[in-house]
């Protein structure tokens, strides 16, 4: 099948737009980042301050990148679902059917059927914190290096596990935290509050302490190079030679291994917190009575 | 005196960093011994690997938790906490 020319140049617009805002984070810190030669691990930089009544609102570089990655994923959806048809003949169609399905396939066999409408969501919480981390391959501070960026996914999952908590009535709702015995209540709201926040600790930690100690190792190379081959004249004295090499190695597993890895995992604990914190057969028991009951009414009007 | 007072700020909060790293043994203990016990799985029962293997990494994560607390704290104590303590120091002095 022939494609027309405007299918192409859509095309182009939309693989544009996926690079262009890496490509705008880049620039942005090459041009805003102070140039130092020592070690420097400092958090996000702040881009700048919108004066608020109660409180400054500083916007960082972590807001910012996770809204560029957000742009880029926005744009590889739209690459991915532009031109589909009944009888898959673009590659590309092939490529999504296939996400769409191990994403339903992941969901449905960790949260059971009544989940479906989770799909979306926790796709999309696997990309965005997948790209988010592997952003720093490019040289970028990885949004979810910041605390902030990964407390607002959290606070989003707490939210969700207090709503399907509240869906078998208030009532019950109170019940479930004197769950084996009245005395535990208070471990069992400290519990429920240490959720998100160990949650959040853990991605926003592991990514942290990866990028730590890449820069720690990348420092210490530099300067064991600068012993050892400082005395080669010129040029050569001052470049890190020793810097090839193994910092790839480490990158390899601290962005990309652990990146996906903690991606994974906030998924898949959103997905079983969400689903334990829904009483199931509760919920059902609760509707046939709630039919039945209608039923009777009805049954009475009518008499 | 005053740069003697800052020092031992400093000097303290570096100290407290490594003592709150050595939390960093238990789940070095933990994760060791989850994945021991998955490999005994995986030997036993080869078809089962990739069951396991998610399993096991789930548990390692969770496992994981209680040395990235501690991680925080040694990372606040190092970027954040002297500058705070030296400020309380300042106010005080005047």
């Amino acid at each position: 099948m022939k494609t027309s020319k405007a299918f192409k140049a859509l095309d182009i617009f939309y693989i544009v737009m996926m690079i262009l805002p890496f490509a705008a984070g880049i620039v942005l810190k090459v041009l805003t980042s102070p140039a130092s030669d020592d070690i420097n691990i400092t958090g996000a930089l702040i881009y700048f301050t919108i004066h608020m009544p109660i409180q400054d609102l500083p916007i960082t570089e972590a807001q910012v990148n996770s809204l560029l990655v957000v742009i880029s994923v926005t744009f590889i959806c739209l690459y991915l679902t532009h031109g589909l048809s009944v009888k898959a003949h673009l590659k590309r169609q092939v490529a999504a059917e296939w996400l769409i399905e191990s994403a339903s396939k992941l969901v449905n066999g960790s949260m059971g059927e009544y989940f479906n409408g989770f799909i979306p969501f926790i796709s999309a919480i696997l990309v965005l914190s997948a790209l988010s981390s592997l952003s720093s391959l490019l040289g970028l501070y990885a949004p979810t290096s910041d605390i902030n960026v990964v407390a607002g996914w959290a606070i989003l999952v707490f939210i969700l596990i207090t709503y399907y908590r509240f869906k078998c009535g208030p009532l019950h709702y109170m019940k479930s935290f004197t769950e084996p015995i009245a005395l535990m209540t208070p471990m069992n709201i400290i519990s429920e509050i240490a959720t998100p926040i160990s949650m959040s600790f853990r991605h926003y930690g592991n990514i942290l302490s990866g990028s730590v100690i890449s820069v720690l190792i990348a420092a210490a190379l530099q300067g064991l190079s600068s012993k050892i081959l400082g005395w080669l004249p010129g040029f050569l004295g001052q470049f890190p030679f020793l810097r090839i090499g193994l910092p790839a190695i480490l990158s390899l597993y601290f962005d990309v291994f652990s990146g996906v890895l903690q991606a994974y995992i906030f998924a898949m604990l959103t997905m079983s917190y969400v689903s334990s914190a829904f009483a199931a057969d509760e919920y059902q028991m609760r509707r046939l009575r709630k039919e039945q009951k209608k039923l009777q009414k009805q049954v009475l009007a009518n008499k | 005196m005053l740069e003697i007072a800052i020092a031992i700020i400093l000097g303290c909060c570096g100290l407290g960093a490594g003592i709150a790293m050595v939390a960093g043994i238990g789940p070095g203990i933990g994760e060791g011994n989850a994945v021991a016990k998955a490999c005994e799985a995986i030997g036993r029962q080869p078809e089962s690997k990739g069951d396991v293997t998610t399993t096991m990494l789930m548990g390692c994560a969770v496992a994981e938790t209680t040395g990235l607390y501690a991680l925080v704290i040694a990372i606040l104590l190092i970027f954040v906490a002297p500058g705070r303590f030296v400020n309380i120091l300042m106010n005080i002095v005047g």
